[in-house]
């Protein structure tokens, strides 16, 4: 006799329900989470110092947790915007997880810290699968990387609720078809901002920390087409996928389907029911 | 490759079911995996063969259901495979999909128990 168990459960469902804990937590405290996603080299250290050297001189609290597969070389350079920070090593992981995030913040994310920023492992595959409890989630690629960098990484671009153009100061040189990036960005993530900086030049410096503080504040944030799950009428369903983006539970139809909800499998182990074959 | 930590939390997941059921050895496990969840099934196969070493899961078949990304336009009332790299504009009006219907997936859809050491000894028995 063989017996099978339905189990209809998200594979990530505990990622996203720490997650979920995580921004809960961190609204309690008044902080926001932002993670930055991007491949390695793109500039987004050097895009960050810049916005945390920004907001120090704002007074704004700032602080920046950066992870990397391994040295403290971005930590060093960050710290030199005076703001906390945090080196994480992931000893060969190519991702964060909310568990291991909410490990290192705890007793070192100072009191009164309105924005977080996260610096993900330069990755542009694997971080984009997990939710860390973020409020806004950005995404950079630099003009060297080519227009069709939001094709081949469609699950990054397409969850992103920002996308950031870095090294735009050599984009002649490099020949950037912005317009071809633009149009491959919408293809995938419709409706998303895209903003241009330059953190050698300081163009669009400050973009970032805007948006961040916007979120603070309340504002509304893009809800990307792709982190919005419908039901067979086309209808919202609030179902989680582990994106962080806003789960919609506005309408209340009855649904047979049982996933991501906290609510529906607190215990994480949905076993809905057996049956004999 | 988050392909192994994907691998490592079903069969975390599946190990506290069997658990809980008082199951002792897994034949199959079946997953769904959505055109746009951002896994590769095959490099997943690889990982999950590693992850079930030494568990209850050890010697489990992995199947994968692959379900296609559809997205809807509520202006149109009309829905379209969105392919990969997905279109999420609308092939008609050209505007933003209202959301997806499907292709996000990564879930466990069902495990088939095997019978366990001690169940097999008695029946040859």
């Amino acid at each position: 006799m063989c017996r099978a168990t339905d189990l209809r459960t998200a594979v990530l469902a505990k990622n996203d329900r720490s997650a979920h804990r995580l921004r809960a937590e961190l609204a309690a405290r008044a902080t926001v989470l932002v993670n930055l996603l991007s491949s390695p080299g793109s500039g987004k250290t050097a895009l960050l110092e810049a916005e945390l050297a920004l907001a120090r001189r704002r007074g704004i609290p700032v602080a920046a947790l950066t992870a990397d597969l391994a040295t403290e070389n971005d930590a060093t350079r960050l710290a030199r915007a005076g703001v906390p920070v945090k080196q994480v090593l992931t000893d060969g992981l190519c991702h964060l997880e909310s568990d291991m995030l909410r490990d290192h913040l705890d007793g070192w994310l100072p009191a009164g810290t309105r924005l977080l920023f996260v610096e993900n492992v330069g990755n542009l595959v694997c971080p984009a699968s997990y939710d860390l409890g973020e409020s806004l989630r950005v995404v950079l690629a630099s003009v060297t990387e080519g227009e069709d960098k939001p094709l081949k990484y469609p699950t990054a671009f397409g969850l992103a609720q920002l996308v950031v153009v870095t090294k735009q100061d050599i984009a002649a040189a490099v020949e950037f078809d912005q317009e071809a990036f633009l149009t491959n960005v919408r293809q995938v993530n419709p409706g998303v901002e895209v903003v241009h900086t330059s953190a050698r030049r300081g163009e669009g410096v400050g973009r970032l920390l805007d948006r961040a503080l916007a979120v603070s504040h309340g504002a509304a944030v893009h809800q990307p087409v792709m982190a919005t799950a419908l039901d067979g009428h086309g209808h919202r369903d609030g179902r989680g996928h582990g994106d962080g983006h806003g789960h919609d539970h506005g309408h209340d139809h009855d649904h047979d389907h049982d996933h991501g909800d906290e609510d529906s499998h607190g215990d994480g182990h949905p076993l809905t029911h057996e049956h004999a074959h | 490759m988050h392909e192994m930590s994907i691998a490592l939390a079903v069969v975390d997941q599946i190990g506290d079911a069997a658990r809980s059921g008082g199951h002792e050895a897994v034949e199959t496990v079946v997953l769904r995996v959505g055109e746009l969840a951002g896994v590769v099934p095959d490099a997943l196969r690889f990982c999950f063969e590693l992850a079930c070493e030494d568990t209850v899961l050890a010697g489990a078949v992995l199947l994968t259901e692959p379900v296609p990304g559809r997205a809807h336009c509520a202006p149109c009332a009309r829905e379209w495979a969105t392919g990969l790299p997905p279109h999420l504009c609308c092939p008609a009006c050209e505007g933003p999909a209202a959301g997806l219907l499907s292709g996000r997936e990564l879930e466990i859809a069902e495990v088939r128990w095997a019978p366990g050491r001690r169940a097999a000894a008695h029946e040859e028995a």
